[in-house]
């Protein structure tokens, strides 16, 4: 029967690299990471500086919006650690039950900032022309933490460039990327005229391909980061120890080396006043204007 | 000792295909199920979005099979009846988007077609601008779902025998009225599956379209964008969505099977 033993041959292969599959992801513990889009870069360095710690783990990183990563953690994905860029997607997976709410910490602030191509074809020069010109516009995906920071920053606008503004603005909405990093292709490639990102997003990469306008302190929205180990992880103790990390100064310094800013010490929203606001509308050329996490923390 | 080895193979055949067999029939029927299950249309009417997108899809898919029956049957003709040099080669690229990740398609229009693009720079010079447009949703569904129709009306042209047209042309007839008369009338069949293959095709795009048109509600947003988009917020018209796509696609296969069974009793 030439048919069953070829099909007798097709089994023990199949058998003999599923064990193999299996065995090599025994050999090495496996930490399986679910990180926020914007974060790519920085995580990528950080998992490589914790590896050096520790010979013996592995580190898988699954990047994705941070509600579709909420979404696959719901419907049952394995994953050990949730690093998230707001706390509504932590606080879904949190009303799950697989992240208990004591576990999730801040480890990270962001903000946001407008970007235009570099040769900047619908002639941007700041916040206000998004409701006023007539442009490509591009954002995340209604849903993402980003979207919803640019949302409420749009909404903040209204009382300074007209009540329907935020209204005039996503009128100009020509395409709604899956996540953050699609929004900063999309500027780069010079295919859309104007997106909203994170500060952290424009990366030495696409840094010459794109002008950054700053986006002014009282509007801005202030993204903290929490994370968190799942209650369901089989490496508590590595997880645990790769959160320590994170927050430590090395880990930090890694952060603020990709444009992150620690987290508050202690949050104090009562406080939070207007700063001086005098680089509005001016493209940014230097590189310290870049990371303003003093001016956040004076602000915090 | 025979008899035992030769059931042990059957067994081993009937095992082997049944896994494959719901490998590839589960996840439907899970996807069926707990659309049903969890009353997915009672969430239904609030989300307009499935409506647009429906139409959209409907709108820019009628547009594509216009579009490869008038660009693809001359295409499918010619391959079909000349010898020229180069014809590997061009049957090559006819079928490269079949197999070709459809993402990497996407990038490929967007650096023709896009503002910036090989093309797309000219063409923005005279004020059109594709991507973000219903045109850019056709040009990336036309892109992948063509090849499916001019395989198919190849192989529906090469099935009528040289000795009908040669008789026909005997009789008189030439070009365009052998054409209408003759060979239209007997490979109908496989033109219209091919049809149906490539309306199938391009409802299903996705890659193509979300690389080179974006992803905005009634502008680019076809049904299986639809369903990426919503899927962690609104499970439930993902799921319809889905459900809907999947009649969509049954239909499809059925009746493009219908038509090949019918050519082949005919042949």
């Amino acid at each position: 029967m030439p048919i069953g033993r070829c099909l007798r041959t097709v089994c023990v292969i199949a058998a003999l690299s599923l064990s193999i599959l299996s065995t090599l992801a025994q050999q090495k513990r496996t930490l399986t990471i679910y990180a926020a889009t914007s974060l790519t870069d920085a995580f990528e360095e950080l998992a490589a500086a914790f590896l050096e710690h520790h010979p013996e783990a592995d580190i898988v990183l699954n990047f994705a919006s941070s509600s579709k990563l909420a979404a696959q953690l719901l419907a049952g994905a394995p994953a050990d650690i949730f690093a998230s860029a707001n706390s509504a997607q932590m606080d879904l997976v949190v009303a799950d039950g697989r992240i208990s709410a004591g576990a999730v910490q801040s480890f990270a602030t962001n903000r946001l900032l407008l970007i235009v191509p570099a040769d900047n074809p619908a002639g941007v020069s700041g916040i206000a022309d998004l409701g006023s010109k007539t442009l490509l516009l591009v954002l995340a995906v209604t849903g993402t933490p980003i979207r919803d920071y640019t949302n409420a920053m749009f909404a903040s606008y209204n009382d300074e460039y007209g009540d329907d503004f935020a209204k005039r603005a996503l009128a100009n909405l020509v395409s709604e990327e899956s996540n953050v990093r699609q929004v900063v292709a999309r500027i780069a490639l010079g295919e859309a005229d104007a997106g909203i990102v994170y500060q952290t997003d424009v990366t030495d990469e696409v840094r010459d391909d794109v002008i950054r306008f700053p986006i002014a302190d009282r509007h801005n929205q202030l993204a903290s980061y929490p994370v968190a180990a799942l209650d369901d992880t089989a490496l508590p103790e590595l997880s645990e120890a790769f959160i320590v990390f994170l927050r430590s100064d090395d880990g930090q310094s890694i952060l603020s080396a990709y444009g992150f800013c620690s987290p508050p010490r202690e949050l104090d929203e009562a406080t939070a006043e207007p700063t001086a606001e005098s680089s509005q509308d001016k493209p940014i050329e230097d590189e310290t204007e870049v990371a303003p996490c003093e001016a956040l923390e004076a602000e915090g | 000792m025979k008899l035992w080895k030769l059931k042990a193979d059957k067994l081993l055949l009937v095992a082997v295909s049944a896994f494959a067999f719901l490998l590839l029939a589960v996840p439907i029927f899970v996807l069926v199920i707990s659309g049903l299950g969890s009353r997915a249309w009672e969430g239904v009417p609030e989300s307009s979005s499935i409506l647009t997108a429906t139409l959209l899809s409907f709108a820019s898919t009628l547009a594509v099979v216009c579009l490869a029956a008038l660009l693809g049957t001359p295409l499918a003709y010619l391959l079909s009846r000349f010898e020229f040099t180069g014809k590997r080669i061009v049957s090559l690229f006819i079928e490269l988007p079949i197999v070709m990740p459809p993402a990497v398609a996407g990038l490929a229009l967007l650096i023709t077609f896009g503002r910036r693009g090989f093309i797309g720079a000219w063409l923005a010079d005279a004020g059109i601008v594709i991507p973000f447009t219903i045109l850019a949703v056709i040009i990336a569904q036309f892109f992948i779902s063509a090849p499916f129709y001019i395989r198919s009306a190849q192989v529906g042209f090469s099935s009528v025998s040289a000795e009908v047209e040669d008789a026909a042309r005997v009789d008189g007839a030439y070009g365009w009225q052998m054409f209408w008369y003759i060979t239209l009338p007997i490979a109908w069949r496989a033109l219209a599956s091919g049809m149906i293959l490539c309306w199938a095709r391009a409802v299903g795009e996705f890659g193509a379209t979300i690389l080179f048109a974006g992803n905005l509600q009634g502008r680019t947003q076809t049904m299986p964008l639809l369903v990426y988009s919503v899927f962690e917020r609104d499970i439930s018209a993902a799921i319809w969505t889905g459900l809907i796509l999947i009649v969509l696609a049954l239909v499809a296969l059925f009746v493009s099977q219908w038509f090949a069974a019918t050519q082949d009793r005919l042949d």
